[in-house]
């Protein structure tokens, strides 16, 4: 990666020319920029060397936490090998449906929310937003009890939106899909011009036709940031996930991992630490390849009006 | 994020200046799907044609199950839905709707239901309504009868449930499995007084019958509807003897006799029935307790000092996540914040690594290192040493909330960078013509409208930590375990564990979903309070500034 020319801070001393640097005097050049960089080296030594340690330690020859200590003492894909004689692969599939499915969910139900409560003046609209506001702060998975005496009952009526199903998951994470994202969304929807809805209404376009084929266009952004946040949330909720998928073959990769590593700490630490890089890359890849969409939706949703 | 922008401006100029899109005729203004039949409208109504049907399955089985809450909860969505895409009001729910539906029932119901639960005793021995309490009751306590006739028995199976066949005094066969009262059947072969071939059911064979004696012992078939009839039971999988209970219940005076000592059982307040000595039978129901759940939290000798401590490290490791990784953050922020150092972009990416993998890994994985015996950071970092950082009770917090550091720091560093970047410039230019020096600037400007710029985000930061549950339970479990506490709680249990240990819901221990969810209530008025009192005041903040 080269040095990208950010720009000046504003504010800061203007930025010198490169030549100027090399004309600077070595003990000048460590109290202005040198010391930094032994914060940052420090700083990425502290960040990364788990993940190192983890790297390694997957690709040991013996799967026992002892004798993962030595960094790439031995090179060898045992532990990987290994990972098709578990469910692994199941839950790995599990996983990836169930935060899928939500994350998709999420962004649909979202979305028109926020169509909603951005484009039309209603009788409520003020209360739904303060409502949504409120909701906000009580946690849903604060409610495990009674989400789990909810599925019992709902259980018996219909199993598929009972106990030990995926699709009942998805439907209760589905539940927290307009309290946490609308906000996010409706302040991006207001930033798309309402001229562009006018326009088109009176070319003779409906109101469904100017959501799905402008409106959605035009935010894709924001679609994109609420479906990564909400993918990796799902990715890595365990809780309800623990409660509510009760046999091993429905087991996403939190419960199935946590399993592991609680029981026998000694004996599956080889396999934990594989199961962790495949599981880790997809967040990962995701996470740096949209890195400057996840940083702009987190500082969002902090700035209002 | 300019790419996609520009191709869809130039289709949207082209929409706007070049009259209406092909493909479509020209509408009136107000228009709607509700009253025009375009492809959009069939769309709906095939999904609306969807949505009925499963509605209408789910009606049906609340019905046959006779779950009266989720029918009329059922009905009323689909009265609503139907309503709100068939009419031309409404157009503003046309779009809320789907997610409101979904927020109502496993967001506002839940958080509504753990309020009521929170009120009753509702847990183990206090599972369901009285009339389950009694006929549970009534089984639990069947005996042999004294004499009572003893009948040939076949263990028979029907699907992959067990079940007996028995021949009756009068020759009749009658069948039936634990779910399905014993019914005569026609047509069955009897062979020396046994039943060998009947109709809808399949005999097990001998060696089956010795694979699944545990079962076969353990089951029990009813005689009848009444549970006062008792059922058919085997020792030997070839006699078969009635069993009937011990209690008798006599639903007139609402009480429970039992036949053999004469002891009379009555209700009580507690939703058990109590003896006059007061011993109660095992088996109760769910009543209203009013705020017994909310004492015994609070003031119960087992529960009320755990409760505490717990209370108080919830807020310690809250606020201390909070601070710890925003300091840190906003110090690497700082020192990033020089547009003449090379490769800061490399750091950053570095540095974010750990916010970019999934928690529960990471706190797994810290759990690893930081073993006691034979964990990398005492093995290797530390050269052998055995440093028991998740065992003691100190060390075990201290590691909590370093672990939290690692995982929060980049957040934190993501945040401040994006706050100090836009930081306006002239309030800076003003302050240096004024002649503040640095720190000076730093500490009246600068601070304050960082602080300003991310008091949202740090509430939420702290909400959020007060209720990892993740990282304490993959962590530490909660541990190590608080030496006096008869209840399974430990020194790193933060409240959201606490509650999750007491609900049972993992099956671990005894359920009590009444005092778990008082418990949440709890939680919530206290995150709810905060968050509220802060964003207010955040809110006078950014008036005043």
């Amino acid at each position: 990666m080269a040095t990208t020319q950010a720009p000046p801070v504003v504010g800061g001393r203007p930025a010198p020319s490169v030549t100027s640097r090399n004309r600077m005097k070595p003990g000048r050049w460590f109290s202005e920029l040198g010391w930094r960089h032994v914060v940052g080296v420090i700083a990425v030594v502290y960040a990364a060397f788990p993940l190192v340690y983890v790297l390694s330690a997957s690709l040991s020859e013996n799967g026992t936490l002892t004798g993962s200590n030595t960094l790439f003492s031995d090179v060898s894909g045992a532990n990987y090998a290994e990972l098709g004689t578990t469910m692994f692969w199941t839950w790995m599939g599990n996983t990836l449906v169930i935060a899928i499915a939500t994350s998709v969910g999420t962004v649909l139900m979202g979305a028109a929310a926020a169509y909603a409560f951005s484009r039309f003046r209603f009788a409520g609209r003020r209360m739904g937003l303060t409502s949504l506001l409120i909701v906000q702060m009580f946690p849903q998975m604060l409610a495990f009890v009674a989400i789990f005496l909810l599925l019992i009952g709902l259980g018996n009526v219909v199993p598929i939106l009972g106990l030990n199903s995926k699709i009942a998951l998805i439907a209760v994470y589905l539940g927290g899909a307009l309290g946490v994202n609308t906000f996010l969304m409706y302040g991006f929807f207001n930033t798309v011009p309402r001229e562009l809805d006018e326009a088109a209404k009176i070319d003779g376009a409906t109101h469904s036709q100017i959501y799905w084929t402008i409106i959605l266009r035009l935010v894709a952004p924001i679609l994109a940031v609420v479906a990564l946040l909400s993918f990796i949330s799902t990715f890595g909720e365990f809780i309800i996930a623990r409660i509510v998928l009760t046999s091993e073959r429905n087991w996403t990769l939190a419960v199935g991992l946590y399993g592991w590593v609680s029981s026998l700490k000694e004996a599956n630490w080889g396999l934990f630490t594989a199961g962790a890089v495949i599981s880790a890359l997809p967040v990962l890849a995701l996470f740096l390849y949209l890195q400057k969409y996840i940083v702009g939706g987190l500082t969002a949703g902090s700035v209002k009006g | 994020m300019s790419a996609p922008q520009t191709t869809t401006d130039a289709e949207v100029g082209a929409l706007g200046t070049d009259g209406p899109p092909p493909r479509r005729g020209l509408r009136a203004a107000d228009a709607s799907h509700a009253r025009d039949y375009s492809p959009g409208f069939f769309v709906k109504l095939a999904l609306m044609a969807v949505v009925d049907a499963l509605g209408v399955y789910v009606v049906w089985s609340a019905w046959t199950a006779g779950s009266y809450g989720i029918l009329a909860a059922t009905l009323a969505m689909l009265v609503v839905a139907n309503w709100v895409y068939f009419s031309k009001r409404a157009l503003p729910l046309k779009y809320i709707l789907p997610g409101l539906l979904f927020l109502l029932v496993y967001q506002i119901f839940v958080v509504g239901y753990t309020g009521y639960v929170a009120f009753t005793n509702y847990g183990t021995g206090h599972n369901s309504t009285k009339e389950q309490a009694v006929s549970a009751l009534l089984i639990q306590n069947e005996r042999r009868v004294e004499g009572s006739p003893s009948s040939t028995l076949t263990v028979v199976e029907d699907g992959d449930a067990l079940g007996f066949a028995v021949v009756t005094e009068d020759g009749d066969v009658e069948a039936g499995t634990a779910d399905r009262p014993l019914a005569v059947v026609d047509g069955a072969t009897v062979t020396d007084g046994r039943a060998v071939e009947i109709p809808g059911f399949t005999v097990l064979p001998r060696d089956q019958v010795l694979q699944r004696q545990a079962e076969v012992t353990e089951l029990r078939v009813p005689v009848s509807d009444d549970p006062e009839d008792g059922s058919i039971r085997t020792t030997d999988a070839r006699t078969g003897y009635v069993y009937t209970s011990a209690l008798e219940w006599d639903a007139a005076a609402d009480t429970m006799t039992d036949t053999t000592t004469g002891t009379v059982y009555t209700p009580n307040d507690e939703g058990q029935f109590e003896a006059p000595d007061g011993s109660t039978l095992a088996v109760g129901w769910r009543v209203p307790v009013g705020f017994d759940n909310f004492v015994t939290a609070f003031s119960d000798a087992r529960y009320a000092q755990p409760f505490v401590k717990i209370l108080v490290w919830t807020f310690v490791f809250a606020v201390g996540s909070v601070v710890t990784t925003f300091l840190l953050g906003l110090f690497l922020a700082i020192v990033f914040n020089d547009t003449r150092m090379r490769g800061r972009k490399v750091y950053r990416t570095l540095m974010i690594l750990p916010y970019a993998i999934p928690g529960f890994l990471a706190a797994l994985l810290w759990s690893g290192l930081l073993n006691t015996r034979f964990g990398f950071v005492n093995e290797v970092i530390l050269g052998g040493a055995h440093i028991p950082w998740l065992t003691d009770p100190w060390l075990a917090k201290l590691s909590v909330l370093g672990v939290n550091l690692w995982l929060g720091f980049p957040y934190m560093f993501l945040i401040c960078t994006g706050a100090l970047q836009s930081l306006p410039g002239d309030v800076m230019e003003a302050a240096k013509i004024d002649g503040a020096g640095r720190w000076r600037t730093w500490r009246a400007i600068t601070l304050p409208l960082l602080l300003i710029a991310t008091a949202p985000l740090l509430i939420s930061s702290f909400a959020f930590n007060f209720n990892n549950f993740t990282l304490i339970y993959m962590l530490t479990g909660g541990g190590p375990r608080f030496a006096d506490a008869s209840v399974p709680l430990g020194h790193t249990d933060i409240l959201i564990s606490m509650v999750y240990s007491i609900s049972g819901v993992d099956g671990s221990a005894q359920k009590d979903f009444g005092l778990a969810s008082a418990l949440s209530i709890v939680i919530f008025v206290i995150v709810g309070t905060i968050s509220a009192i802060a964003f207010r005041s955040t809110r006078k903040f950014e008036e005043i500034s």
